[in-house]
């Protein structure tokens, strides 16, 4: 197990390590202050500039998916359209409403941002994540990304706008909803894994996790889909309905920052995704972990965008009705699967699972996932289309016996 | 402690993404629920009953483009035709075959767009709109061989058409006819039986065969209540008679018939443009008249079915170079007439859907 462990050592131990070693004894803080300062700039600029990256990429690929170029103008392959576009935003002028909330209004770009930036520092990209090995990395994700709902709230609020306020309300309520079976699906991966911290869950995923619970993957990533509000969740910003929700009186870098957020959602959920339930960085053969990070991520960042092209939004209270009366029975079935399967399997001494016990809860949970899928979908899935036969009107009834109007080529006259 | 609450009037429009055009509503809300909507139009409003007066009848034509001006050929359709019943105006045979052929290629392109915007205001994320409107595109390019115009295209002219169709323009014809009916099916293969279409459509909405009656309601959104009323097949004009056709309707007079309706129609277009296609002789297209027409004294109204409904003018001459009164029958703005009662009790989300199923252009709403 330990041999694809790759010991990277970029985090924080490892540039602390070496300042420390540089410098005397008496500046042990400046080492921290190096090492954290280093980080904190690599990691932004890091996810940020993928985040830039990614704009363009999803753009090109929902151009493919509509039959049309997408940005292809500025750079090779439109790929400095990111930057084209920060520069447009960042000399627009910046405009705060008349009679908005402006300490709020300002601080919610920023509430927005950080949580997201934050979720980035633990994900494991290899052995260990940034800022070195996080014990409760799992609370730690759920926790830290509920605080967007804040963010929705307050920019909403703030505006002093219908169309936001409404955007707002719909989006608290949504998040918090989803949150809840995203928590549930998370509540199976400690229970699989054993433990709450990430690089654990990786290390335990000996088969990836999505063999072992489908049923908490499919729930985890409708979840979480939602969670970042797009089609067919995407309520929050509802451009057909609300013009555009709760971010609609931004302009400027403010409504850049919140344009990053929503771009880096994917990404952050794609690499959740990764981490929780394909066996983060473990791969096969010389590639190295961080390489099979981003393949993997890169999939689930191409299935979500798959379903942002392709479907349309749901009601809001079908929205609401899907979380309580869909996703949350369900994760409660993987728990309970889970929960079942490992007090069955587990080895009575340590509490640890072998890879045997892991394969035997894969089969065990594939019947459930199909079978409690197909109930759920039965349940609460649209009836087949069956619609009652037409039946034409007595109301009017064009085919029934009257005089033959004239039509205009029986007057034929002359022409004046 | 019950919260006191109390509701929101919101403007919708006239700047808003999903009014098709400069249309407004004044609705109010319960939290997401409308409790009352009020639509306010003139937004758009251009004078073109006043403007006829003051050009002469061929120049109207170019203005009557400007109405409904997704389905242009409709409308310039309508409006020659009461020229010529006000005139007297023979048309040649192939000139009405030609008309019908644009006709229906428009009606085509007009549900096309009709229903790549309801799926757009359903919230799919432009892809089916913008499929729709890559195979409108083929339509827009036939019409450009036509008479060089693509959504302006002044086609009709009293007394027939413009110009004969040129001779490529045909074997373009038969490719779409063959083509179209398979664009059709992958439109459906999208929408029909999605599951978030169903639950969003299905049972919203819904307007009675009676209501919609007494509303004066025509074309697809009458059709999807269930009363089988098609002026073409009522009043059968140009060359309907002589062609094979249904008129599809709905059962329940739902969104989702609505959309429905407009699909099957879609098809039926296609099927009328094939016996078009070959029924179709040489001939003249445009009777020989003077260039200024100079109807005798009297009125007329004739209309057709275009794509929203019945469009009819109503023309009175005083026997003059131009028209002494011109009135527009523009069903776009008359099916608006049971908007609230469609409207009041459902969410915002379902407002901007079952406004978007009714298919109104706003430059005939206001004209």
């Amino acid at each position: 197990m330990e041999a694809t462990v790759l010991k990277a050592g970029f985090d924080f131990t490892g540039i602390y390590g070496f300042f420390d070693d540089l410098l005397p004894e008496s500046l042990d803080w400046l080492a921290y202050v190096i090492a954290a300062v280093i980080l904190g700039a690599v990691l932004l600029n890091a996810i940020i500039i993928s985040t830039a990256l990614y704009t363009w990429f999803e753009r090109r690929v929902l151009g493919r998916f509509q039959s049309r170029m997408g940005p292809n103008r500025w750079g090779p392959f439109g790929l400095f359209q990111p930057l084209a576009d920060l520069i447009k935003l960042m000399t627009k002028e910046d405009t705060i409403p008349e009679g908005a909330d402006r300490p709020v209004f300002t601080l919610a770009p920023i509430v927005f941002l950080v949580p997201a930036l934050l979720v980035f520092s633990v994900l494991p990209f290899h052995s260990s994540s940034f800022i070195g090995k996080l014990n409760v990395g799992l609370i730690f994700i759920i926790a830290i990304t509920s605080v967007n709902t804040l963010g929705v709230f307050m920019a909403g609020w703030a505006s002093r706008n219908k169309y936001a306020m409404l955007g707002a309300m719909r989006g608290v309520a949504m998040l918090i909803s989803y949150e809840v079976p995203m928590g549930l699906a998370v509540v199976g991966i400690a229970l699989g894994a054993g433990t709450l911290s990430l690089s654990g869950v990786v290390l335990a995923q000996n088969i990836p996790f999505i063999l072992v619970m489908p049923l908490g993957f499919i729930v985890f990533i409708t979840a979480a889909s939602a969670e970042m509000s797009r089609t067919p969740f995407d309520i929050i910003e509802a451009d057909s309905e609300l013009g555009a929700g709760y971010n609609t009186e931004y302009s400027g870098i403010k409504f850049a920052l919140l344009q990053l957020n929503e771009f880096m959602a994917p990404l952050i959920v794609a690499a959740l995704v990764t981490t929780l339930f394909l066996s983060g960085w473990r791969g096969w053969g010389p590639v190295p972990g961080p390489i099979w990070f981003v393949i993997k991520s890169f999939v689930i960042v191409l299935l979500l965008l798959w379903v942002r092209a392709t479907w349309p939004r749901l009601r809001v209270d079908q929205i609401m009705g899907f979380a309580w009366k869909g996703l949350f029975p369900l994760a409660i079935i993987n728990i309970f699967a889970m929960a079942v399967e490992f007090q069955v399997l587990r080895d009575d001494t340590t509490g640890a699972l072998t890879t045997g016990d892991l394969w035997i809860m894969a089969a065990a949970n594939w019947i459930i996932t199909i079978v409690s899928l197909a109930v759920i979908a039965n349940v609460l899935g649209q009836r087949k289309l069956r619609r009652p036969e037409p039946v034409p009107s007595q109301l009017a009834n064009m085919f029934a016996d009257r005089p033959a109007p004239e039509s205009a080529t029986q007057l034929s006259g002359e022409v004046d | 402690m019950p919260i006191k609450t109390e509701p929101v009037t919101i403007n919708l429009g006239p700047q808003h993404p999903s009014t098709h055009g400069v249309f407004r509503l004044r609705v109010t809300f319960d939290g997401e629920m409308v409790l009352d909507a009020e639509p306010i139009v003139g937004y758009l409003h251009r004078g073109t009953e006043k403007l006829a007066e003051e050009r002469n009848y061929v120049q109207i034509v170019t203005l009557t483009d400007r109405l409904d001006y997704v389905s242009a050929m409709t409308n310039n359709l309508a409006y020659v035709r009461t020229v010529e019943r006000l005139g007297n105006i023979d048309v040649p045979e192939r000139a009405k075959y030609l008309r019908v052929i644009s006709a229906e290629l428009n009606r085509i392109a007009s549900h096309l767009i009709a229903t790549g915007f309801l799926l757009d205001e359903l919230g799919a994320f432009h892809t089916p709109l913008v499929y729709c409107f890559r195979e409108r595109e083929h339509i827009l390019e036939m019409f450009e061989m036509l008479c060089g115009a693509r959504i302006t295209v002044s086609y009709m002219r009293p007394g027939g058409v413009l110009q004969d169709a040129p001779e490529d323009f045909w074997p373009r014809l038969d490719d779409f006819v063959k083509t179209m009916p398979s664009y059709i099916d992958e439109l459906e293969g999208l929408i029909t039986e999605n599951e978030i279409v169903l639950a969003r459509t299905r049972d919203v909405g819904i307007i009675t065969a009676e209501q919609a009656i007494a509303g004066s309601i025509t074309g697809p959104v009458l059709r999807s209540t269930g009363v089988q009323w098609d002026l073409r097949k009522a009043e059968p004009h140009e060359v309907y008679d002589r062609v094979d056709f249904d008129i599809p309707i709905g059962s329940v007079g739902d969104t989702y018939d609505r959309y429905l309706v407009r699909v099957l129609e879609m098809r039926q277009s296609v099927r009328i443009i094939k016996q078009c296609v070959e029924q179709i002789a040489p001939g003249p297209v445009r009777t020989a008249g003077p260039f200024v027409i100079r109807p005798p004294v009297g009125d007329a109204y004739d209309c057709t079915e275009s794509p929203k409904g019945e469009l009819g003018f109503y023309i009175v001459s005083d026997g003059g170079i131009s028209p002494y009164r011109m009135h527009i029958r523009a069903p776009s703005f008359i099916n608006l007439t049971l908007l609230r009662e469609m409207l009041v009790g459902w969410k915002i989300a379902d407002l901007v859907v079952i406004f978007g199923s009714i298919d109104i252009v706003l430059g005939e709403v206001d004209r």
